[in-house]
C-alpha cells in the first residue's frame, strides 16, 4: 500500500491586510489577510523550504524522485525540479518532473508518484506544491489569493497515512487561465465558473469516490476540500454532505488565501498535523477536472516528530505594512535600479555545489569549514584535502552586521550579514525575513534559500540567512 | 635583502584641484597634475624616460601615452585597488634602484564622476562579478560591519567616529586643492542620513575626480633639480588572502593587512616608537571607522583605544600626530587611483614648508606615512610608504 510518510509545509513570513489594496481599490472586500512572498521568494525558493521542511529527519539518499507542481514555475523552458532537487541535496540519479498548467497539478503528481511506487519503479517520492499567483490588481482575486508550498513524502512503509482509494476526472472549462505571456489571472464570470467549475467537480469526484469505497460522508473524520474561497468552501461541504462544523479541514483562506497549485496539500499538512490513529480523511482538489483521495491515519503518525507545517507558519509572520511593498515585491511597482548584478551561466553551473547544494568544504586535516569551497585550506593551507559538508540546515549566531541603504534592494535597507554557525564555518550573507529594528549581535539565524537577482534571463538564487524563524 | 632606503628621491609633484569635475576628462587631470609636477622639478616630458600610471578606470600603457603624448617610452599601467597610486611609486622606486632609469614619472587619477549614478560600485575587478556571492553590497556597507563589531567589542560609539570626520573636514576646509571644503558640526556628522549603519553620510569620504603626479630620480641625482626633496624611506605591501568574510578566526575589529604592511615599513625604516618618530599620516579613510582602526593596526595607539586618542584630539592639525592633515579621504576627496600619490604630495608639501594655507602648515615635518587599503573588510590589499628628509 502507498501512502504518506511526511509532510512539509511554507508560509511566507509577510501577511498583507487585505483592506490594503481594497482600500486603494474599493470593490468587495474579502477581509482578512493573505500571504505575500517576499521579494526574494517565488515558487522555487518556497518549494525548497517545504520540501526541507519535508525531509528533516530523513535520509536524502534515499530519496529517488521530486515532482514539483505549480503554475507559476518562473521558466517556461527549462525544469524547475531539477532545481528543487539541487537545492535539496537530493542524489543526481532520480527523476525529476514539474507537473504545472493546472492548479490541479499537485494532486496530479501525486497519483503520478504513488504509480511510480506501486509499480516498483521508485521507492520514496517527495512532492512538491508551490504557488505565487498574481491577481489582477483591483480584482478580488488580488486579494484572495496567497502564497506558499506544501510538500508530502511518498512510500510503501514507514507510513503516517494509507491512501486507500482514489477517483480522477478531467473537465475543459474557461475559468481562470492564463496565456503565455499573461502576468495576472484571467476569469469569467464567478457565479459561472463557480457552479460549472468549481462546486460541480469537486462534488462529482468525491461523490464517485465515496461510492466507489463504500463510504457515507459521515464515515469521513476531515474532509480536505479546495475552494475557490470562504463562502464556496461551505458551499461544497453541504453539498456533499459533510458538517462543516466538525468535518471539514480549515480552508486556511482567512489567514493565507487561495495559494493555487499548493492550496490542497497545504491544507491537507494542517489536518495532518491535527491527525490521530485511526482518523479518516478525504482529499479533494480540483482545476480542470477533479481529484479525490481517502487516507486512513495510522500510527505511524505518533512516531514522526514535529514538522515545520502549517501551525508553525501560521504563528510566525510579519505585517507587510503597506499595499506599495507587495506591488514591490511582486514587480508590479518598479522602481529605478542601477546596478551590476552579473549572470554567467557558466560560473553558477561550476558552483552549483555550493551555490545551490549549499554545500561546504570540510579541511581533512585541519577540520575547518571553507565556505565558499576552496583548492587551498584557509586555515591550514593543505591542498585539495576536503570532503563536502552540507551547511543548509546548520544554525548559527550573528557575529556582526551592517544595514546598507545604498545597496539595491527591493526591500532597503541590504542587512550585511557574517554569521558563525554553531557547529563550525562561518557565512558571508544577506539577512531576510527580518524588522530592521530588531537585529542584534549574537541573535540566532538559519539559512534560507532565495532568488538574488535576474540578469539574462537568468534567475540567480543563493542561500540568505534570516531570524531562525519561530524563535 | 637591502634597504631601499634613501636610495630614491622625489624631486617634484602635482596635484589637480580635486572636485566632481563634470566639464573636464580625466586626460584634462593628468595634463593638469603632471604640468605642475615638471614644472616643479623644472624638467621637460621629453625628460622622463619611463612612467607608470596608476588608474582603475583606464587600461594599458596608452592612458598616460595618450594624454601626454609621451614619445614611445616604456609604461605600465598599475592597478592595485586603492593601493594604485602607491603602487606606481614602488615601481619606479625598484626601477631606479635597478638602473634601468635614471627620471621618471608617475601618475595617479581616476574619472569617477562619469558613471551616472553616485558611489564606486561594488568594487570587484572587472570580470569578478560573482553572480551571488558578495553581491549588492556597497563599501559602504562592507566597512559598517567592522564598525558595529567595533563598537560592541570596545565601546566605541558613533561619536568617536563623528570626531575623526570632523577633524578631517576641518583640515580639508583648509586645503585650497580638497573637494569637500566645509567645516562640519559634531551634531551634522551625528544627525547626518544614515548611508549603511552604524555609517552615516560623514562618515563616507567623497567619490571624487582627480590626478597626482610625482618626478623620481635616485638621490645622487636629485641635488640637480632642487634642495628640498624628499626620499622614499620604506614601500610595504601586504595583500590578504581575503578571507576574513569566511574565516571564524577573524575578529572584525582590526585591520590585518594594514598591520602587516606596517610591520614591513616600520623595520626597513628601523622604526621603533611611530607615536614619536611619525611627523605626519596620510591614512585611507575612505570611512571613519577605516581610520579609527588604523590608529591601531600602525601602533599609534593600543587595540581598543582608539577612543581615548580621538576625544584627545591626539590626531588633530595640532595634536601628537596629525592623521590626514591634507583633508584625507574623506574631505579631499577619493579618486581611487590618485589618492597614493596624493598622499604622498601632502607629505612632499608639508616637510618643503609649502601648505599654502598657512593655518594648516605642520611645523618641523621630518617622516610622513602614506597608507591605502584597497578592497573591503576582509579582504584587503595594502599599499603603504614612509616618506621623509633625507638621512632621516
Amino acid at each position: 500500500m502507498v501512502g504518506i510518510v511526511s509532510y512539509g509545509a511554507y508560509i511566507p513570513i509577510y501577511r498583507l491586510s487585505r483592506d490594503l489594496p481594497w482600500l486603494t481599490w474599493g470593490g468587495l472586500p474579502v477581509g482578512g489577510e493573505r500571504s505575500v512572498a517576499n521579494f526574494d521568494e517565488d515558487s522555487i525558493t518556497m518549494a525548497v523550504e517545504a520540501g526541507n521542511n519535508c525531509l528533516q529527519g530523513f535520509n536524502r539518499e534515499e530519496i529517488d524522485g521530486l515532482f514539483l507542481a505549480s503554475t507559476t514555475t518562473p521558466y517556461k523552458e527549462k525544469q524547475c525540479a531539477g532545481l528543487v532537487a539541487e537545492a535539496l541535496d537530493l542524489k543526481r540519479n532520480i527523476r525529476t518532473a514539474d507537473f504545472t498548467n493546472s492548479i490541479r497539478s499537485a494532486t496530479i503528481a501525486l497519483r503520478a508518484a504513488m504509480d511510480a511506487i506501486a509499480a516498483g519503479s521508485a521507492n520514496k517520492v517527495l512532492v512538491v506544491a508551490t504557488d505565487c499567483r498574481i491577481g489582477m490588481p483591483s480584482t478580488e482575486y488580488e486579494q484572495a489569493f496567497g502564497d506558499g508550498a506544501a510538500a508530502i513524502l511518498l512510500s510503501k512503509t514507514g507510513l503516517i497515512a494509507t491512501i486507500d482509494g482514489c477517483h480522477t476526472h478531467y473537465d475543459d472549462i474557461m475559468d481562470l487561465w492564463r496565456l503565455d505571456k499573461d502576468n495576472y489571472v484571467r476569469f469569467w464570470e464567478d457565479r459561472f465558473i463557480v457552479e460549472h467549475g468549481y462546486l460541480n467537480n469537486t462534488a462529482e469526484a468525491v461523490k464517485a469516490l465515496l461510492k466507489e469505497q463504500g463510504l457515507k460522508p459521515a464515515d469521513i473524520t476531515k474532509a480536505v476540500l479546495y475552494t475557490h474561497d470562504a463562502r464556496r468552501h461551505q458551499q461544497v461541504a453541504r453539498n456533499i454532505g459533510f458538517d462543516y462544523k466538525t468535518q471539514v479541514q480549515d480552508s486556511l483562506f482567512s489567514n493565507v488565501g487561495n495559494t493555487g497549485a499548493a492550496y490542497a496539500l497545504m491544507m491537507l499538512a494542517g489536518a495532518l498535523e491535527e491527525a490521530k490513529t485511526g482518523d479518516k480523511l478525504l482529499l479533494a482538489n480540483y482545476g480542470d477536472g477533479a481529484d479525490a483521495f481517502i487516507l486512513n491515519i495510522t500510527d505511524g503518525i505518533a512516531k514522526l516528530s514535529p514538522r515545520r507545517g502549517i501551525k508553525y507558519h501560521l504563528d510566525s509572520k510579519l505585517a507587510l505594512m503597506s499595499y506599495d511593498k507587495y506591488l514591490r515585491y511582486r514587480g508590479i511597482l518598479q522602481g529605478y535600479t542601477f546596478w551590476e548584478n552579473q549572470s554567467a551561466a557558466t560560473i553558477s553551473w561550476r558552483d552549483r555545489r555550493w551555490n545551490i547544494n549549499c554545500r561546504g568544504g570540510k579541511c581533512l586535516v585541519c577540520g575547518n569549514i571553507n565556505f565558499p569551497p576552496q583548492r587551498i585550506c584557509m586555515y591550514c593551507q593543505s591542498k585539495d584535502q576536503f570532503e563536502e559538508v552540507r551547511l543548509a540546515d546548520r544554525r548559527g549566531k550573528l557575529f556582526t552586521y551592517s544595514k546598507d541603504n545604498l545597496g539595491p534592494s527591493l526591500d532597503s535597507p541590504i542587512i550585511l550579514c557574517i554569521i558563525d554557525f554553531d557547529d563550525g564555518g562561518r557565512f558571508y550573507a544577506q539577512m531576510t525575513d527580518r524588522d530592521p529594528e530588531k537585529i542584534e549581535l549574537e541573535m540566532p539565524v538559519e539559512l534560507t534559500f532565495r532568488w538574488m537577482h535576474s540578469e539574462r534571463g537568468i534567475r540567480n538564487y543563493y542561500w540568505k540567512c534570516r531570524p531562525l524563524r519561530g524563535a | 635583502m637591502e634597504s631601499i632606503k634613501d636610495k630614491v628621491a622625489i624631486v617634484g609633484m602635482g596635484c589637480s584641484k580635486f572636485a566632481e569635475h563634470w566639464d573636464r576628462s580625466a586626460w584634462d587631470l593628468v595634463v593638469e597634475a603632471t604640468t605642475e609636477a615638471l614644472e616643479d622639478a623644472g624638467v621637460a616630458l621629453k625628460d622622463i624616460q619611463a612612467a607608470w600610471s596608476g588608474t582603475l578606470g583606464f587600461a594599458g600603457g596608452q592612458s598616460l601615452a595618450y594624454p601626454l603624448k609621451l614619445d614611445y617610452i616604456p609604461i605600465v599601467r598599475v592597478e592595485n585597488l586603492c593601493g594604485t597610486g602607491l603602487e606606481t611609486i614602488r615601481g619606479a622606486t625598484y626601477a631606479l634602484i635597478a638602473k634601468a632609469y635614471d627620471l621618471v614619472l608617475c601618475v595617479g587619477f581616476e574619472k569617477t564622476k562619469d558613471r551616472g549614478v553616485g558611489g564606486l560600485g561594488s568594487g570587484e575587478p572587472m570580470g569578478g562579478v560573482h553572480p551571488v556571492f558578495g553581491i549588492q553590497a556597497t563599501p559602504p556597507g562592507r566597512y559598517a560591519i567592522a564598525a558595529t563589531r567595533y563598537f560592541a567589542d570596545y565601546g566605541a560609539e558613533k561619536k568617536h567616529l563623528a570626531m575623526i570626520s570632523v577633524k578631517s573636514h576641518y583640515n580639508g576646509a583648509r586645503n585650497p586643492k580638497a573637494h569637500l571644503r566645509r567645516e562640519i558640526t559634531l551634531d551634522q556628522a551625528l544627525n547626518a542620513p544614515i548611508i549603511a549603519w552604524p555609517l552615516g553620510l560623514f562618515d563616507c569620504c567623497g567619490v571624487t575626480d582627480g590626478a597626482a603626479a610625482a618626478i623620481l630620480c635616485r638621490t645622487e641625482d636629485a641635488k640637480k633639480f632642487r634642495k628640498d626633496f624628499i626620499t622614499v624611506k620604506a614601500l610595504g605591501n601586504a595583500a590578504g588572502p581575503g578571507c576574513g568574510k569566511m574565516m571564524t578566526t577573524y575578529d572584525w575589529v582590526h585591520w590585518e593587512e594594514t598591520y602587516r604592511a606596517t610591520q614591513q615599513v616600520y623595520q626597513q625604516a628601523g622604526i621603533k616608537n611611530p607615536r614619536k618618530e611619525i611627523d605626519i599620516v596620510e591614512c585611507h579613510d575612505c570611512f571613519s571607522i577605516a581610520e579609527l582602526m588604523c590608529y591601531e593596526a600602525m601602533g599609534f595607539c593600543e587595540k581598543g583605544k582608539a577612543k581615548y586618542d580621538i576625544e584627545a584630539g591626539t590626531f588633530a592639525l595640532n595634536g601628537e600626530v596629525a592623521f590626514n592633515a591634507g583633508g584625507g579621504l574623506k574631505s579631499f576627496g577619493h579618486p581611487v587611483g590618485a589618492s597614493g600619490v596624493r598622499e604622498v604630495y601632502e607629505i612632499y608639501k608639508q616637510i618643503q614648508g609649502k601648505a599654502e594655507e598657512p593655518s594648516r602648515q605642520l611645523k618641523n615635518v621630518q617622516l610622513g606615512i602614506a597608507h591605502n587599503q584597497g578592497g573591503h573588510p576582509g579582504t584587503f590589499m595594502c599599499s603603504m610608504g614612509i616618506f621623509g628628509v633625507p638621512g632621516r
